[in-house]
This record gives C-alpha cells, sequence and structure tokens, in this order.
C-alpha cells in the first residue's frame, strides 16, 4: 500500500512543480550502473513509509498546500520538523500524517550549507511555527516567511549554532575548563 | 467623551507556581481579556540533542530520562526504539511486555501527578494527598524493578536492563486492583464538585482544526474529539495484543481534558492487568544488546513515535555507521503542544489563564530539551 501511496504522491508533486523533480531508482542495468551512480533516487521507501527528496528551490507554499488539501493525500497534521547538518549540505525533513487514513509521508528538503534557507511552511502548518523556530537556532537555517523568527531555546544574545558540525564549544565560556 | 484605556503587560514567570518549573508567559491583557500571549522558554534548555552526538548509543539513554521526567519510561522506549530499527533487530518477547507493563504505569504516575497539581493549581489542595499516596504505589513498583523513582534508566536497546524480582508481576496484580478502587473515589472526590465543573466546563475550548493545525497530539487531541492515539494508529512494542479503548470527548474544554484523562487510567489498568496474564517466560535483552561498546547501526534513518501520557514523543535517529548517532532529533510533546497558548489564551479572561495554562500538562525538562 505503501508503494502506490508513494506512486500517487510522486505523480502529483511531479504535476504540481511541472517537472520530473522526483523519481526512482532507474531499473538495474548491468552496463550503466557504473555511469548511473551518481544519482540519487529522490522518492523511496524509508522503513516502509515513503520518503520524498526535494530541492529547496522546488520545495514552496503551493506544493506544501497540494499535499495537504488534495483530497487522496490530505496530510492535515505535521508532526515534526528535524533539521540535519551534513558536512556537504543541510536538510529539512518534514514528518507528515494524514491524520484520518493514517498515511505518512516523509519529505526532505535539501538546502546548500551557506546561506541555508528553505521556505517556510508556518502559515499552511501552525505546527511548524516553534519547531522552525527550534532549527534556525540551533542549525541556524532561515526560514523566510516565518512570522516571528527568533531563538526559541538559546539567549537571544548567543553566537554561533550549536548542531552545526563546524560548532566549537567555548568550554571557557560554559565553565568546563 | 470616551474613556481613554490602555493595555497592560504582565510578566507571569519565569518563577510562577502553576508552571512546575521554569516558563515565562508575557501576556497582554485589555482590562480583564487577554489579547496577545508569548510563550517563553529554554530556561532548562541542557542541549539534550547536542549531547547525543557526543555519546555512545546507550550512554544517551540517561539523558532521555530527564526529558519528560514525568513519564520516563516512555522516553527510554522511544529512543531505544529507534536504535533497533535501525539496527533491525528483534527484541525477546517478555522484555517488550515488561516495557509495556512499566510504561503504562508511569503513565498512570504520570497523569496522576498532573490530576494533583492541576487541582492544586486551580485551588483544591487536598487532591493532591491523594493523587500522591497513588502515584507512590506505581512508583514504588518502578523502582524495585528499576532501582529509581522517577530517572529510571531502564530500557536498554535490545531489551530491558533487569528482569522483574520474584513476585514482581504478582504484586503489580494487587497493586492494580488497589489504584482501581482508589481512582474511583477520584470521582465523588472532585468530578462532579460544582465549584470545580463551573471553573472548568467550557473554558479554553479547543477545536478540531486547531488541534491538526497545531500539531497537537495526546489527550488534548482526544478531548477535542480526535480519536489519535499511536497505540492503536501505528502499534508498536506489543501493544497490539491488548484489547483496550481509547477515550475521547467531543467538547474540546478544560473539563474535556480532565475526564479524559481520568478515563486512560482506567485504560493503562486494563493494558497492565492483561499483560501481567500473558507475559512469557524468556530473555529480557538480546545477546547482542549486552555488549554496548559494539551497538553500531548501518548509516541510514529511523523515525519511531510512542504514546507518551503528553501527546506523540518520537525520535528521529541518523546514524552514519558509527558508534556514535550521527544526529538525534527529539519530537517533545509538550514542545509541541505549547505553542498552543499563542492562539488559545487570546480573548479568554486573565482569571481563566492558570486553569487553561495547567490543563495543557506540559513538563519543562520536555519544552527546553
Amino acid at each position: 500500500m505503501s508503494q502506490e501511496l508513494l506512486n500517487t504522491i510522486v505523480e502529483k508533486v511531479n504535476k504540481t512543480v511541472g517537472k520530473e523533480v522526483l523519481f526512482f531508482k532507474p531499473a538495474e542495468d548491468e552496463e550503466q550502473t557504473e555511469e548511473k551512480e551518481e544519482v540519487e533516487e529522490t522518492a523511496k521507501l524509508n522503513f516502509g513509509k515513503p520518503m520524498i527528496i526535494l530541492d529547496s528551490g522546488d520545495w514552496n507554499l503551493t506544493l506544501a498546500k497540494m499535499l495537504r488539501d488534495d483530497s487522496d493525500l490530505g496530510f492535515d497534521f505535521l508532526s515534526c520538523v528535524t533539521g540535519v547538518d551534513y558536512d556537504e549540505h543541510m536538510e529539512v525533513i518534514y514528518n507528515l500524517y494524514n491524520s484520518e487514513k493514517i498515511y505518512y509521508l516523509y519529505v526532505k528538503v535539501k538546502t546548500p550549507r551557506e546561506k541555508a534557507s528553505v521556505v517556510s511552511v508556518e502559515s499552511v502548518w501552525k505546527s511548524a511555527d516553534y519547531m522552525e523556530r527550534e532549527i534556525y537556532d540551533l542549525l541556524g537555517i532561515d526560514f523566510p516567511g516565518h512570522w516571528n523568527l527568533k531563538r526559541i531555546l538559546l539567549q537571544d544574545e548567543w553566537e554561533g549554532h550549536p548542531l552545526r558540525k563546524d560548532y566549537v564549544t567555548d568550554k571557557k565560556a560554559l565553565g568546563l575548563d | 467623551m470616551s474613556i481613554k484605556t490602555e493595555t497592560m503587560t504582565l510578566n507571569m514567570g519565569p518563577q510562577h507556581p502553576s508552571t512546575h518549573g521554569v516558563f515565562r508567559l508575557l501576556v497582554e491583557v485589555d482590562g480583564e481579556t487577554i489579547t496577545k500571549a508569548e510563550p517563553i522558554m529554554g530556561y532548562l534548555h541542557r542541549g539534550s540533542e547536542k549531547l547525543a552526538e557526543r555519546f555512545l548509543y546507550t550512554q544517551f539513554i540517561p539523558y532521555t530520562d530527564r526529558l519528560d521526567y514525568m513519564n520516563a519510561m516512555t522516553n527510554n522506549y522511544v529512543y531505544c526504539s529507534a536504535i533497533e530499527r535501525l539496527l533491525e533487530w528483534e527484541v525477546p518477547e517478555r522484555a517488550e511486555y515488561l516495557r509495556v507493563i512499566v510504561m503504562e504505569l508511569n503513565r498512570i504516575a504520570s497523569h496522576l501527578v498532573w490530576w494533583g497539581t492541576y487541582l492544586l493549581d486551580i485551588g483544591a489542595l487536598s487532591p493532591f494527598l491523594y493523587a500522591f499516596r497513588d502515584r507512590d504505589h506505581c512508583l514504588d513498583l518502578l523502582n524495585e524493578i528499576s532501582g529509581a523513582r522517577m530517572t529510571f534508566n531502564y530500557v536498554r536497546i535490545g531489551g530491558v536492563k533487569w528482569d522483574a524480582p520474584e513476585g514482581w508481576v504478582d504484586r503489580v496484580k494487587e497493586k492494580v486492583k488497589v489504584l482501581r478502587e482508589n481512582i474511583n473515589e477520584y470521582d465523588t472526590l472532585v468530578t462532579g464538585n460544582e465549584i470545580f465543573q463551573s471553573r472548568t466546563i467550557g473554558v479554553g475550548k479547543l477545536s478540531k482544526e486547531q488541534i491538526l493545525d497545531w500539531g497537537i497530539s495526546g489527550p488534548l487531541a482526544r478531548a477535542s474529539g480526535l480519536k489519535m492515539d499511536v497505540r492503536k494508529d501505528e502499534p508498536y512494542s506489543v501493544y497490539d495484543r491488548f484489547d483496550f479503548d481509547i477515550p475521547t470527548r467531543e467538547e474540546g474544554d478544560v473539563y474535556a481534558r480532565y475526564k479524559v484523562r481520568i478515563d486512560e487510567l482506567y485504560e493503562s489498568l486494563k493494558i497492565i492487568e492483561q499483560a501481567c496474564e500473558q507475559i512469557p517466560d524468556g530473555d529480557i535483552i538480546t545477546k547482542k544488546g549486552q555488549r554496548i561498546m559494539m551497538i553500531k547501526p548501518p548509516a541510514g534513518e529511523a523515525y519511531t513515535r510512542a504514546e507518551a501520557s503528553k501527546g506523540e514523543i518520537g525520535v528521529y535517529a541518523i546514524s552514519n555507521g558509527k558508534n556514535k548517532p550521527y544526529r538525534i532529533k527529539l519530537r517533545r510533546p509538550s514542545f509541541v503542544n505549547v505553542a498552543i497558548l499563542q492562539d488559545l489564551l487570546v480573548g479568554q479572561n486573565i482569571q481563566n489563564l492558570v486553569a487553561i495554562f495547567g490543563s495543557l500538562d506540559i513538563v519543562l525538562g520536555e519544552v527546553d530539551a
């Protein structure tokens, strides 16, 4: 069932964006495997649940609203927003549910490390309000369109974003040295 | 001639008895009506997610105890289950049953703390004493099996740390009977009380739309008519083997939240009874799980969730194949639920502030992580 759902999602997302942003792993072809090694599939099942990977340029509010309002998908519940710092790029992961049919979807949005920025979905799912602020606070990813983007856990005058992999802990300032 | 009026900004906290922790609420009032509310948090931030990246997988378990310290067993469990999913390990059945029993005992303890302190907040002193009397029944049992009363550090990746001491399961069965009797008393003590009802019925209403929009889960969602419970929606551990109901109410007010929590106590007791009947003999941890230095999940990512007493608790674990996590994201229900205050308090009377705020049942250790 998850595979069918994923197919529907891929079809609808590609249609909304207007180009083929999502695709499955190319069929195993021995001659071509070496050439195609670089290509990463952008739609897959992660432990049995659909996961799509998008570039921050393709992720926008129209797409988010489509995921929420489409009668087949209806992802009306945004449960969790995760920010991750990979050394080459950053990612924001949205966990979406359909609260009636209990569907799941992970949306991964990739953004470059320098000037990391992902459009805020706070106007689509209110629950993104605090979770995006938390990611901004700890990872320094900008969320344009957020109504109140400021630090939430650390104090306002804190320098740097601790969950970035290149963050240097100032042990002296923390009284650890 | 009109009288010139202006709004007043009122600062509640960070040290305020009703927060049961350090939490600040900036409220703007026009006369007695709240026009704006801004929660300010972070006073208890310990950087749990940052710390996780520095420890071995097992070493982080005690830190999860300190998120929602009222419901530490579920925190333990959800973290371990995320790592188990990455490792694709099977957990021995006896361990799963022990996990369910301790998690449900802990849920009862957590709801009782809420029940006692909430009534204390709105001016009833004696329920607190009843709640803590009964909570101690649960904590004694948990103490016996884990060696701690609140920060248990009991669940391990691949199982649990200790087997049940001799006769423990029978003692749990006896205590369930005692608890059921005692909880019946609560209704006669508080639920029917006229003052209590007039302070809670129709106060702080949340609609279904608000619940979905703000990502609210747990008893708050169920009190607004949404039948959402991870134990039923996506059964984890061995929850699919028990017969229990999900109490829901349609009203969405403070009283409905109160009733849902009271009803949940009975359901938890039901689950414990069934688990005590069904529990098999056998191992309590997988062989591999005992070699904690060797736990190295393959590169990948997994999200697991569980039903904590406050709502959906989740862990997004990302591994890069080393013996320390690459990233642990903790989805803390209190942190998500507390955001609703910005919306919920507007238009309410200032006298209802504590009654509404208390009904959310947030724990600051979890809000601030």
